[in-house]
């Protein structure tokens, strides 16, 4: 049977590969964690974006006394420099995000391409990929941060790097697993029957079916990595000339901002972090649960009790 | 394949596991980072000291036969000496060891338990109130960097309480730094038993044992946690490399005289043979409470032959 001289069969096929992106977006905006996720990310972004227009001094500059109470003049105080809180936020919004989103970025080219290979290709290729994978779960992934950053020197890429290198693990699980079970699908046996070589296989069959995930698994990354750069920051391993929320958490604390009873250096820095953290998270888990609908069904919850969509079985196994 | 096997090819994985440690230790700073004294940033030291010191180190010596005494050293459990006080790594470490390990063993074991519950708790009442407030104080917490939390604790906590906030080895303090790392692992259980809960509760026999008329109890408990439970022991070993994690900084916020003070002093100093020394050990008690975690995992599912 050719697909060419039967046009019903070719229509058939088209819907059910656009279904999967059509159900994610359909899901997402019915889905009010992930409207609540992607507005805090938007929000935030945004602030990153506009903070060289919105500061007008380096935010480092010393406008007051040290840890100055929140005023009219200092809407959420001074630091222990005397440099206003909310500049030192806005001012350390791009660098928490750069950090968050490149080195979730690093994570998932290599997680993605590891998946990848290992799934598509299997064999002596999968079993090299997967024991490599393997070593680097086991090593405690922040120790190790810890002792790349102190060898390596304390700059924004290095830390960007380390942080990338260490977290593509999850990712190139969660992508073999699924590429492993794409292979397998008709259509992709019917395109290799055809002819089609290995980089278009995975290029237009394989990737459009697994990137959804992967991007839902690289918002999840975000969070990773912003969380990683304020535990490096933390302790002192940061990049020494630049502000980010994590250096702004650490000042607090190497300043005494304790024994001054300065709340405000301290609650600020770690709200920004802890919001985008959680804003990623919902987007990311929202993402997630759109292409996993299994999980939403469970023959003992009280009130969503419904059959199991035969759609999403198809999907998930 | 039998089951001994199964068990021969999980301690071969660890012992290979270890060996990749300690290569990866080595290559790290022997090889990577210039030497060690070059670190050290003398500058009272003259030449020949320094080349005598080099010498001592065996530092002078081609990469390979480094490496060769590395692993001899080892073998012998010698992990080197502290640049700084010229102790050795093992005498220096011994006291943090012995007071971080009751912290993390008391950490694990309240995530565990309060994890189990409130995933357990919150799969049962899936869609109702007590699942969303599950669902976003764990979310909320999740999201908190735990030195942060660790610091707001000796803001608002500990200062009420009339605690000691630092340097003083009262379990008590430790318990209190520790819950702030405990939320990570709560949360990570919960996302864990919540899916298998789900996934299990899921399952057609579930809704036969519903349709024979077993308590919701019954069926909660006989066929989905002891189900979902399985994973957990696997979570549990793999998140023990977060657990560390946090202990380092929540350390360090209280100054809680354990490895993770330990590793920040030795940034500090740069004494590198500290941080070498803390960072192989923590990697191998990483990979030994996986092998562990393996093993516990065959014993309770034989079926596991991978």
């Amino acid at each position: 049977m050719s697909a060419t001289a039967n046009p019903a069969a070719v229509e058939d096929v088209q819907p059910a590969i656009e279904s999967r992106r059509g159900l994610l977006r359909r899901e997402l905006l019915r889905n009010p964690q992930a409207i609540i996720g992607l507005t805090i990310l938007g929000i935030f972004v945004l602030i990153a974006l506009l903070s060289p227009v919105l500061l007008s001094q380096d935010p480092k500059t010393k406008v007051g006394s040290v840890f100055e109470a929140p005023s009219s003049a200092h809407v959420l105080g001074t630091d222990g420099g005397g440099a206003d809180m909310l500049a030192l936020l806005v001012g350390g919004a791009p660098v928490s995000l750069i950090v968050g989103f490149a080195a979730a970025a690093v994570s998932a080219l290599i997680g993605g391409a590891v998946g990848l290979l290992s799934g598509f290709f299997g064999g002596k290729t999968d079993v090299a990929l997967m024991r490599l994978t393997d070593y680097v779960i086991v090593i405690p992934d922040v120790p190790l941060m810890i002792v790349v950053a102190a060898l390596f020197g304390r700059s924004l890429t290095n830390i960007i790097l380390i942080i990338g290198a260490i977290y593509w693990t999850t990712t190139a699980r969660l992508i073999r697993a699924q590429v492993k079970s794409v292979r397998e699908r008709v259509y992709v046996k019917r395109a290799r029957a055809l002819g089609a070589g290995n980089t278009r296989l995975i290029g237009r069959h394989i990737l459009p079916q697994v990137a959804p995930l992967l991007i839902a698994n690289t918002v999840l990354l975000v969070a990773y990595a912003i969380f990683a750069e304020t535990f490096i920051t933390f302790l002192g391993l940061g990049d020494p000339s630049l502000v980010s929320w994590g250096r702004l958490i650490e000042n607090a604390f190497t300043d005494d901002a304790i024994l001054n009873n300065a709340w405000w250096a301290i609650v600020t820095p770690g709200l920004c972090v802890t919001i985008v953290i959680l804003g990623c998270t919902m987007t990311g888990q929202a993402m997630e649960d759109a292409l996993n609908p299994r999980l939403r069904v469970g023959h003992l919850s009280v009130k969503r009790f419904r059959l199991r969509p035969l759609q999403g079985r198809l999907d998930s196994e | 394949m039998t089951g001994f096997d199964y068990v021969g090819k999980r301690v071969l994985f660890a012992a290979l596991t270890v060996f990749v440690a300690i290569t990866l230790n080595f290559v790290l700073f022997r090889t990577l980072s210039g030497d060690a004294l070059s670190a050290l940033r003398c500058r009272q030291c003259t030449p020949q000291f320094k080349a005598y010191q080099r010498h001592e180190l065996g530092l002078d010596k081609s990469k390979w036969v480094q490496y060769r005494m590395y692993l001899n050293d080892l073998a012998h459990g010698n992990l080197g000496k502290s640049l700084r006080s010229e102790q050795s790594v093992t005498t220096e470490l011994w006291p943090s060891i012995k007071n971080t390990m009751p912290m993390v063993a008391l950490g694990t074991f309240f995530s565990i338990v309060l994890g189990i519950i409130v995933g357990v708790i919150t799969a049962w009442r899936r869609g109702t109130f007590v699942d969303r407030a599950g669902l976003y104080s764990g979310l909320g917490f999740y999201s908190m960097p735990p030195q942060w939390l660790g610091l707001l604790m000796v803001l608002f906590v500990a200062g009420a309480l009339g605690l000691p906030t630092s340097g003083i080895k009262d379990p008590t303090l430790g318990i209190l730094g520790d819950a702030s790392t405990w939320d990570v692992l709560v949360d990570r259980l919960r996302h864990m038993v919540l899916p298998a809960m789900l996934e299990t509760l899921g399952e057609d026999y579930v809704l036969t044992a519903r349709a024979k008329g077993l308590s919701n109890w019954a069926i909660v408990w006989r066929h989905g946690l002891r189900n979902a439970l399985l994973p957990i022991v696997t979570l549990v070993a793999l998140s023990l490399g977060y657990v560390i994690a946090g202990t380092i900084t929540i350390e360090y916020v209280f100054s809680y005289p354990g490895v993770g003070l330990a590793v920040v002093e030795a940034i500090d100093q740069r004494d590198y043979p500290i941080l070498q020394g803390a960072f192989l050990l923590l990697t191998l008690s990483v990979i030994v409470f996986n092998l562990v975690a393996d093993l516990l995992y065959f014993r309770l599912d034989p079926r596991v032959q991978t």
